[in-house]
């Protein structure tokens, strides 16, 4: 009776009347310029991709909610980002079978096992990413170049590989930037990596497009800025010192800045509002360990490319961050808040 | 479903044998208190060798061979065995049969015995075996300690052989060594990565409590 006339609920009871769909809505307009700069340099091969990872994702919220006798999530558009982004991290001639399994396990692994949206400890896209990374070596790491003057001629022949089989690639693969420069020592220069003329994963190519969605989000307040600040200038700042150190082993800063999958993950994928911290000094904090894992893995690892494990272990600690950087309750005294 | 339900007196030779209790000491141990999928016990070579179906096989056979052996000697001496020192003359026990099993393994292929590696040694600390001594054989009489230490390590081949298949299944597109798809077979590498036994696991045990839930509701 009394639920009637009077609600009873915790704070916050005042909110801005922005809900959780319209922010989702409003990531996906901002993710949707890089989409079509995606089409635009790499051809059909990239609608095909990314169109095969969104439905993915989305088949496998709808089919996960249903299965566990749930309302359908599929509404609240996250379903959606994971794909697309899922889609952006992938390799253009990447076979599609292969990428609908990916949005499978992102969904599956990365988000529901934890109980679905607000609950996922990593961000679900790079989840499905680093499972076919580890399945599927290969696949993942054959590049095709950007610009192909018949890219809007048919699709590559890797795209359409049978379920279960290997793909046949036509064309001789492309490098990154980063592969380049760490396997063959070859530097790109600054405007074609600003304006995605390289060959790369599908949405992480064009800097531009990318951080001009970043800031259409940051200025409607739903992005938090910290983050791809306190990324972008912690690789910046640490690979500018070892250029300085030796310039001969180490590319330029702007270089770091520019090439892989840096804009894409800082801007769209390590603010995560689940699986980033909450705090403001935790945000700088994880900000800074992100981009010192890049660079590390960058300069020192195996790997040409380390944006994802850095986020996937940045998330892996945010909840710790979070932890200590908890504000001190108005009104105690720093003994009473550790006792 | 009329013809399944029957007289209630009548009891046919298999209900009985169902229904006796040193049956249900051999049959929970597959099935009700499955060592891996139920009790979770003995992980190590669980996520460990099972990258294919053979090395599975044998591993799950030299720890029932050990569990077995283990479990008759606990069971015929437990009432010698001072209580102070029980653990460490099970430990003991186990040692003895880990190690004929070890030269046993050697003598009869070195290849298995290379890619088991150090998880043969392992064995003597696998939890299940030590468990079973504790739980079971130090409190019963020889007969039914055989039949639970059978049932067990059956269980025990049973859950290893369903990962280890699996896991060669998609990680390498074969079944003991034999190719079972066609050569343009893309192999899943992470399934046979450490990570793969992690996945697979979990979908056998996801499998298993969905099955279990079912019955539970049913009843």
């Amino acid at each position: 009776m009394l639920n009637k006339t009077l609600h009873i609920s915790t704070s916050p009871h005042l909110t801005k009347g922005i809900t959780t769909v319209d922010i989702m809505k409003n990531v996906v307009y901002a993710l949707l310029p890089v989409a079509g700069y995606a089409v635009y340099a790499f051809g059909w091969d990239a609608l095909f991709l990314l169109a095969t990872t969104t439905l993915s994702a989305v088949i496998t919220e709808h089919y996960l909610c249903m299965w566990s006798g749930k309302p359908t999530t599929v509404g609240d558009w996250s379903a959606v980002i994971t794909g697309l982004l899922l889609g952006m991290t992938l390799p253009p001639a990447f076979p599609l079978w292969m990428a609908f399994l990916g949005g499978v396990i992102a969904i599956g692994l990365g988000k529901y096992v934890f109980g679905g949206l607000g609950n996922n400890s990593f961000n679900p896209a790079l989840v499905g990413r680093a499972v076919l990374q580890a399945a599927f070596p290969v696949a993942i790491t054959t590049w095709s170049a950007a610009f192909v003057s018949d890219r809007f001629f048919g699709v590559s022949s890797s795209l359409l590989a049978q379920p279960f089989m290997k793909p046949t690639y036509d064309a001789v693969s492309g490098a990154t930037p980063l592969s380049a420069f760490k396997f063959d020592g070859v530097l790109t220069g600054s405007y074609e990596l600003a304006f995605g003329m390289v060959g790369g994963s599908t949405g992480e190519t064009s800097a531009i497009v990318i951080l001009a969605g970043g800031l259409y989000l940051a200025s409607r307040n739903m992005l938090n800025w910290r983050i791809p600040v306190s990324i972008l200038s912690t690789v910046y700042l640490f690979s500018a010192i070892f250029h300085l150190i030796n310039p001969e082993t180490y590319p330029t800063a702007s270089f770091m800045m520019f090439s892989g999958g840096l804009m894409l993950g800082a801007v769209f994928m390590a603010t995560d509002m689940v699986a980033s911290p909450l705090t403001p000094t935790g945000v700088v904090i994880y900000g800074v360990l992100i981009g010192l894992l890049i660079v590390i893995i960058r300069i020192w690892g195996g790997l040409p490319e380390g944006v994802m494990y850095a986020i996937l272990l940045a998330n892996a600690v945010s909840p710790h961050i979070d932890k200590i950087t908890q504000n001190r309750v108005y009104g105690t005294t720093k003994q009473r808040q550790t006792a | 479903m009329s013809q399944l339900v029957k007289d209630p007196k009548e009891k046919s030779f298999f209900t009985t044998l169902a229904e006796s209790p040193s049956t249900n000491e051999f049959i929970k141990g597959i099935w009700k208190d499955n060592p891996v999928f139920v009790q979770v016990l003995g992980m190590c070579p669980v996520l460990a060798v099972t990258n294919t179906a053979e090395n599975a096989l044998a591993m799950g056979f030299a720890t029932t061979f050990v569990l077995v052996m283990s479990n008759i000697l606990v069971s015929l001496l437990r009432n010698v065995i001072p209580k102070e020192v029980r653990i460490a003359s099970y430990i003991l026990i186990i040692a003895t049969f880990v190690t004929i099993t070890d030269y046993a393994i050697q003598a009869i292929s070195v290849d298995l015995h290379k890619s088991l590696g150090a998880f043969i040694s392992l064995i003597v600390v696998n939890c299940l075996i030590l468990s079973r001594a504790e739980a079971f054989a130090s409190k019963n009489t020889f007969i039914p300690s055989v039949l639970d230490a059978l049932g067990m390590g059956l269980g025990f081949v049973l859950a290893l052989f369903s990962l280890g298949a699996l896991r060669e299944l998609l990680g390498n597109g074969s079944l003991f060594g034999m190719s079972i798809f066609s050569d343009n077979f893309q192999e899943w590498i992470v399934m046979i990565l450490p990570a793969g036994g992690f996945f697979t696991l979990a979908l056998w045990l996801l499998l298993f409590n969905i099955l279990k839930e079912r019955r539970s509701h049913g009843k």
